[in-house]
């Protein structure tokens, strides 16, 4: 909570990266990395020099135009990406979808594999082709919103697939909604704003930039503040309760009745 | 099997002198060697064993009392404030504490009874439910007195004029019950839906422009008007409740009658299952698929909302949707067919 | 023993207060009747004590958290201390939840351990009907406590359930909406009875308060009534016993209540609480403050039912696509009704499986040896395709959290479900059927050839052999006590009449016990100690001649 007022009342940039790293100290490990990353959005969202598009432009030849085109026009492997703008490749390279490997139900995060600066590029190659949604500023992402109001949002627009505290859940076919543990704000953004594959778009007239800020701000308190009940069991709802309680608790019990009718020695 | 003969009786357990059945009782059984010797424990062999199992039971018991000492002290030590995870700690210390009293008793008091309480079974006999024929004959007895004596057998018309009014007495209790809530009338058949009703975004009630709805994006609707409404808000919201999603209008495979119903591939379902009712809002955009979190029913968007999986059986019913003159996204009229779950006069 | 307290004559406070009572309560009879009374042990009869110790614990967390529980769904604006709910708008009872939760010192403690215990009341009572079961416990005399038990297991479902839906937040609201549609869908009646439940629309503002006049009121009274009969028929019936030396249906062996079963149960009281008070304060159970306040248009991705109702959840994922017929201008609602008619069958049958079973063996004497399961190889087999039935509706509940923990389609998991709630039992019984043959036979093997030591012996003529270990005659008589029942024919009546009540009956002993494996019997056992040489069987050292002579005998 201390740390989440601290985040709220920065004043100056400067600030929020020493907040920041009072944060990572805080949060530690696996966190601070994905969030380290999150400082390096800025050159992406800046205006994309020419040498970046061209930079962009090589590594898009070299790793994507197999799939979705030499001018990235699309093919029976992949969908054009003319006008899917920099959110989307910055998404799907950035939690490691793109480039895509075997076929399955769905495309699923794994390693990635550029660093930022590819990516950077990449995306503003993309950019470069068509208008589309760009890369979220670091403002907009700022866990500072209305929690309650996020949380309202998120319930009635993402809860159904994703879970009331974004644990996860199944779609039809094999696909899933992934979980939204450990996800980058800057990815859940540009998630709503793309709806890659099978995620509808949230534009901002369905969700304005404050509620997708709100939406984040949730996710964030309930990621970052432990549940008051003790340890978690995933979140995944009675049914897991329910295997719990009959595997550890009635085991435990069952252990216990077999000491208590074994005879003494 | 040939030594043995099916017998009607156990003969070895005369006082069980009941029908064995289909029982297959053989003549040359084995026979019951009796109770096992009794097997000595090192409590009773040692008084150094004897003496260590008390010293147990005693710790054991002094650790329930440091326990609940504890549990005590941490109400006290650790309070509850606005921070979060002083809720989780209040949980864990206390809880920690309470159990520790309580297993410091239950593993105490079932060691001693295991270690120092005698360990040689007996054996009690069992009486068998029937009563012997003497109360069996004194209970009928007393049954023909009572019969007898009330004319219960032979005062027919007292008897059945008691059954009649034991038979309807329960119904006041049943009608008592009418009040419980009214009479579903046409409620069902109806929604807040009406000509001209404007798209409303959930929750927050903003109207929706044509413009505003993408393809591939997906709207969560209320009818515009819901979030002001003083009485039965979550009523109208429970029936009202509708899903708002743009199609390529070459995608979707719209019957005559429906062509007008949507608006430049814009269609608006409703969002309640026709299963049991869950809130049917898991879209996905390529396959144009609703599905249904609670049963897995699944509607095709592109073909009226037809179900192609799951135990639903009726398409999700279309909302008449067009746009009025600011461009505004509004109902045509209300749902043509009742919403939600079946039902019996549906 | 209760000398000491029937009749003091002089002595302290203890003899005193004994005396005090006893003039005024008789509490000397009660000591004399009840106090040396025997109670077999063994763990397995422990798992009843396990429900009624958590119904106990429920009693108490429950009544703490009715001192600060409002059931009320009037809204207010949530104005209390977690954050992201604060200025949300939401019923009292979910805002009551809440602070209990978060403004209570314990509160929350107390509302996990409410509900851990009630998931455990219904697994241990669950259980313990297993154990009845395949022990064949339920025979007479005690069928009609078995009716008992069934009725408290239907109780606990019910008590859960109206739990389940008090706090009033987004996953007990979508709960009620099922069972909302569910009424709906019942032919006739079900419009009208889900405006009287609700109190007019769903949801309404009356459904809580009524529930909570169920939950806190009117169901744990009958099971209170129901935990009273069915303790009530046990000290009448007295415990049954496993079958072993010594133990016959005319005895009960094992310790008398005062002191070693007063200080084994009543310990057992305090480590059952202890066990759910430690679960409660490490492990979070049903965070209401995560779904947030009910309302009619989100749902949560994994909205299900806790696990006692899940089977009945599972059913309603499984009806297949279609069932739905309008007949006369009526909605005919079978993808509802017909997994509500299969889970209510499923019910009578588990409630009324003693009689089928005393009717088709026809044994009217009193059985309190337990079997052993192997030994009652088609009840096992029966209980074993019941229990898969159930697992399978039960699983069926989780198909989307299966799906997505095993990377597998949920379209395809619902469907294998779908076959395999009909293939699953069938295979069950085969399987268990013939197990249980195989173990018996192994039993009669043992009984009669004694057990493998691994010890290969060449004998004076040549011949390698493996000696075998006869058993002493109390393993033995473990191996042989068990009751043996033989198919019969359709008998014509008095009047010369084969009736079709004899011939079902008839059909269901060769069903029960057409393939049956006999105890070995004196004669068997004689004869096959005759075949072998003395060698083969026979414990070369001094053991033998001990442990021979008695089984002669």
């Amino acid at each position: 909570m201390a740390f989440m007022k601290n985040k709220g009342s920065r004043r100056s940039p400067f600030a929020a990266v020493l907040v920041m790293a009072a944060g990572l100290a805080l949060t530690g490990g696996g966190y601070a990395a994905a969030t380290a990353a999150v400082e390096q959005v800025k050159p992406a969202s800046a205006v994309a020099s020419a040498a970046q598009v061209e930079e962009g432009r090589k590594l898009f030849l070299a790793n994507c135009a197999s799939c979705h085109g030499k001018a990235a026009e699309g093919s029976a492997a992949g969908p054009s990406l003319i006008g899917v703008g920099a959110a989307s490749v910055d998404f799907q390279v950035g939690t490691g979808r793109m480039p895509g490997q075997a076929s399955g139900p769905q495309l699923e995060a794994k390693k990635v594999q550029f660093t930022q600066e590819q990516i950077d590029s990449l995306a503003a190659y993309v950019a470069s082709l068509a208008p589309g949604p760009a890369v979220p500023t670091e403002e907009m992402l700022a866990a500072d919103g209305d929690a309650t109001r996020g949380g309202e949002l998120f319930r009635i627009n993402c809860a159904m697939c994703h879970n009331a505290v974004g644990a996860g859940g199944a779609l039809t076919e094999g696909k899933f909604a992934p979980a939204l543990k450990g996800v980058e704000s800057k990815h859940i953004y540009e998630a709503m704003v793309t709806g890659p594959q099978n995620m509808p778009v949230f534009n901002d007239a369905n969700l304005t930039p404050e509620d997708k800020k709100d939406i984040i701000t949730y996710l964030k308190y309930v990621e970052e503040n432990p549940s008051a009940g003790g340890y978690e069991l995933a979140n995944l709802g009675p049914v897991v309760e329910g295997l719990f309680a009959w595997v550890f608790v009635l085991g435990l019990i069952i252990a216990i009745t077999i000491w208590l009718g074994a005879k003494s020695n | 099997m040939s030594n043995k003969s099916i017998t009607s009786a156990d003969s070895q357990e005369p006082e069980h002198d009941y029908a064995a059945g289909l029982a297959v009782i053989p003549a040359d059984r084995l026979q019951d060697p009796g109770l096992e010797p009794h097997r000595v424990r090192m409590t009773d062999k040692s008084v150094k064993h004897e003496k260590a199992a008390a010293r147990q039971v005693a710790a054991l018991f002094f650790t329930s009392i440091v326990g609940s000492a504890f549990a005590v002290y941490a109400y006290f030590a650790f309070p509850i404030t606005e921070e979060l995870g002083t809720v989780r700690l209040n949980t864990l210390l206390l809880g920690l504490g309470i159990t520790l009293g309580l297993l410091g008793i239950g593993i105490g008091a079932v060691h001693w009874a295991k270690t120092l309480m005698p360990d040689a079974e007996v054996s009690e006999e069992r009486h068998i439910a029937r009563g012997s024929e003497e109360v069996r004959a004194r209970a009928v007895e007393i049954i023909k007195l009572a019969d007898s004596e009330s004319g219960f057998s032979r005062r027919k018309l007292i008897r059945r004029s008691l059954y009649g009014a034991l038979a309807l007495f329960p119904l006041p209790a049943i009608m008592i019950f009418g009040d419980l809530g009214p009479n579903p009338g046409d409620t069902l058949r109806h929604t807040m839906w009406k000509k001209g009703t404007r798209l409303a975004k959930d929750p927050s009630g903003l109207p929706i422009k044509a413009s505003d709805v993408t393809i591939g994006s997906v709207f969560h609707v209320i009818p515009e008007g819901l979030s002001e409404l003083e009485h039965h808000k979550l009523e109208e919201k429970a029936k009202a409740a509708v899903l708002l999603v743009r199609l390529d209008p070459a995608d979707i495979k719209e019957s005559d009658e429906r062509k007008s119903w949507s608006y430049d591939g814009i269609v608006a379902y409703s969002k309640i299952c026709t299963h049991v009712g869950c809130p049917v809002a898991l879209y996905e955009q390529h396959t144009h698929h609703l599905l249904c979190p609670c049963h897995q029913s699944t509607f095709d968007v592109t073909d009226a909302c037809k179900v192609v999986f799951g135990p639903a059986s009726r398409p999700l019913p279309q909302l008449p949707i067009t746009v009025d003159a600011e461009g505004y996204l509004i109902a045509q009229s209300d749902f043509t067919e009742p919403v939600g779950p079946s039902f019996w006069e549906r | 023993m209760s000398n000491a307290v029937a009749a003091p004559k002089k002595g302290g406070f203890l003899a005193g207060t004994a005396n005090y009572l006893d003039e005024r309560v008789g509490v000397a009879g009660i000591l004399k009747e009840f106090g040396r009374k025997v109670f077999p042990d063994h763990w397995s009869f422990m798992l009843g004590e396990v429900a009624l110790y958590s119904f106990l614990v429920l009693l108490l967390s429950g009544t703490f958290l009715t001192f600060f529980f409002q059931p009320a769904m009037t809204p207010v604006i949530y104005d209390g201390v977690y954050g992201p709910l604060k200025g949300a708008e939401m019923s009292i009872a979910y805002a009551s939840t809440l602070d209990i939760s978060f403004e209570v010192r314990g509160g929350l403690l107390m509302r996990q351990v409410h509900h851990w215990s009630a998931l455990l009341f219904v697994a241990a009572a669950g259980l313990h009907m297993l154990r009845v079961f395949f022990t064949g416990a339920f025979r007479k005399p005690r069928e009609i406590n078995w009716v008992v038990g069934f009725v408290l297991f239907v109780l606990g479902m019910a008590g859960g359930f109206t739990g389940y839906s008090l706090p009033d937040d987004l996953l007990s609201g979508n709960g009620l909406r099922i069972i909302d549609g569910m009424i709906k869908g019942l032919p006739v009646i079900g419009a009208y009875t889900s405006s009287l439940l609700f109190g007019g629309e769903f949801p309404g503002e009356e459904i809580i308060a009524r529930l909570y006049g169920l939950h806190i009121l009117l169901v744990p009274a009958l099971i209170l009534v129901f935990i009273v009969i069915h303790l009530f028929m046990v000290v009448i019936h007295k415990h049954t016993h496993y079958s072993g030396p010594g133990r016959k249906d005319s005895n009960v062996v094992g310790y008398p209540l005062m002191p070693v079963y007063v200080a084994k149960a009543g310990g057992f009281f305090f480590i059952v609480f202890g066990v759910i008070m430690l679960i409660s304060a490490t492990f979070t159970i049903n965070p209401v403050w995560n779904f947030g306040a009910y309302d009619p248009s989100p749902v949560s991705a994994g909205t299900q039912p806790d696990w006692y109702i899940g089977w009945l959840d599972g059913a309603l994922r499984l009806a297949p696509t279609g069932l739905e017929f309008i007949i006369g201008g009526n909605t005919w609602a079978f993808n509802i009704l017909l997994p509500m008619i299969v889970g209510v069958g499923f019910l009578i049958v588990v409630a009324v499986y003693p009689f089928i079973e005393a009717w088709v063996t026809g044994d009217k004497r009193e059985h309190h040896v337990l079997d052993r399961p192997r030994n009652a190889p088609t009840r096992t087999a029966i209980g074993a395709a019941g229990v898969v039935f159930y697992a399978v509706l039960w699983a069926g509940a989780a198909t989307d959290l299966i799906a997505t923990n095993f990377k597998m389609s949920l379209n395809q998991v619902l469907t294998s479900m779908q076959i395999l709630l009909i293939v699953g039992p069938i295979l069950a019984y085969i399987i268990t059927k013939r197990t249980c043959l195989s173990l018996q036979r192994k039993d009669r093997e043992i009984v009669l050839h004694g057990r493998e030591t691994g010890r290969i012996v060449r004998l004076p003529h040549g011949e390698y052999i493996e000696v075998h270990e006869p058993l002493d005659e109390f393993e033995q008589w473990k191996l042989v006590d068990f009751k043996d029942y033989a198919p019969t024919l359709a008998r014509p009546n008095a009047a010369g009449k084969i009736t079709i009540g004899a011939r079902i009956r008839a059909g269901l002993s060769r069903f029960y016990f057409e393939d049956r494996i006999a105890p070995v019997t004196q004669s068997e056992l004689d004869a096959a100690h005759h075949d072998h040489a003395p060698a083969v069987e026979e414990k070369p050292k001094k053991a033998v001649a001990a442990k021979k002579t008695p089984a002669k005998k």
